[in-house]
C-alpha cells in the first residue's frame, strides 16, 4: 500500500511537472507584462493555450533557418569596406 | 588613434549575425542594411565606451536595437496603424525579404508586436541568454521570458501549427499531459 502510493505519487509528480511548467511561466509573465504597461487588462487575464514541445521546436527551427540563411552570407563587401575605413580613421 | 585590430575583428565577426537580426527585426533588406551601417558608424565612433573583454555582440545588438526602436516610435507617430502597414508592406514585396520558403514565417513574425519579435529573435535565433537579451532590450529577465512565450503562442496561432492534427504521433502524449495537469 505504502509502496504503491509512493510510486503513484512519483508518476503524478513527473506528469504535473511537465504539464505545469509552461503554465507557471505564463502566470509569472502575465504579472510582469501588466507592470510593463504593454498589455491591456483583457490580454493579461485571458488564458493562453498551452504550447506543445513539438510546436515550439517547429517555430524555433523555422526561425533559425531564416536567421542562419543570412548569417551564412557572411560579411558583404560594402560592410567590410565600411568597417575597414572607419577603423583607419583618427 | 587607429582602432585596435583585435577589436575590429570582433566587430567584423559580429556583422553576419547583426545583419540577420536587422533583417528579422525590420523585415526589409534595404532598411536592415541602413540599420547595420548606422550601427557600425555609431559603434566605431564611440568605441571608447566599449569595454574590452565584455560582450561585443551584445553591445552592437543593443545599439542596433535602440536605433530600430527609435525609428519605429517615429514612424508610429506618423502612421496610425504602424503594425498593420508594416505587415502589408512585407506582403507586397516578398522579394525584398529573401527566399520565398520563409515568406509565410516572415509575414507571421512581422505581425508580432516589436517587443515580442525582438525577444524571440534574440533568444531563439541569435542565441543570447535571457539575461543578455534583457540587457539588450533594457528590461527585466522575466519580461523577456514572458515576451518569448507570447511570441511563440502567437506565431503558433498565425502559422496554424498548433492543431493536434499536425502532430498525430504526439496526440496520446498531449492527452496524458492535459489529463495530468487538470486532475
Amino acid at each position: 500500500m505504502g509502496e504503491r502510493g509512493k510510486s503513484d505519487d512519483m508518476k503524478n509528480r513527473k506528469t504535473n511537472l511537465e504539464a505545469v511548467e509552461p503554465e507557471t511561466g505564463k502566470t509569472a509573465s502575465d504579472k510582469l507584462e501588466a507592470h510593463d504597461g504593454m498589455g491591456t487588462q483583457a490580454n493579461v487575464t485571458r488564458p493562453h493555450p498551452r504550447l506543445g514541445r513539438e510546436v515550439q521546436a517547429k517555430i524555433g527551427q523555422q526561425l533559425r533557418a531564416m536567421y542562419d540563411e543570412v548569417v551564412n552570407q557572411g560579411v558583404p563587401n560594402h560592410i567590410a569596406d565600411l568597417v575597414r575605413r572607419l577603423s583607419e580613421q583618427d | 588613434m587607429k582602432l585596435d585590430p583585435a577589436i575590429r575583428d570582433q566587430v567584423l565577426a559580429t556583422v553576419p549575425s547583426l545583419r540577420a537580426f536587422a533583417i528579422s527585426l525590420s523585415g526589409n533588406i534595404d532598411r536592415a542594411d541602413d540599420l547595420v551601417q548606422e550601427t557600425l558608424l555609431r559603434a566605431l565612433s564611440h568605441i571608447d565606451s566599449f569595454q574590452p573583454g565584455t560582450n561585443m555582440p551584445a553591445w552592437l545588438f543593443t545599439i542596433l536595437r535602440n536605433l530600430f526602436r527609435s525609428e519605429y516610435r517615429k514612424r508610429r507617430r506618423e502612421v496610425e496603424d504602424a503594425d498593420g502597414r508594416y505587415a502589408e508592406t512585407l506582403k507586397s514585396h516578398p522579394e525584398q525579404t529573401g527566399r520565398v520558403e520563409f515568406e509565410e514565417f516572415r509575414t507571421a513574425l512581422a505581425k508580432l508586436p516589436p517587443d515580442q519579435r525582438e525577444a524571440l529573435i534574440l533568444v531563439g535565433a541569435s542565441g543570447f541568454s535571457y539575461e543578455d537579451a534583457a540587457g539588450i532590450c533594457g528590461c527585466a529577465v522575466g519580461t523577456i521570458k514572458s515576451r518569448v512565450n507570447r511570441a511563440r503562442t502567437r506565431l503558433a496561432d498565425l502559422l496554424a501549427i498548433d492543431s493536434v492534427d499536425d502532430f498525430g504521433p504526439d496526440r496520446p502524449t498531449r492527452a496524458v499531459l492535459a489529463g495530468g495537469g487538470r486532475s
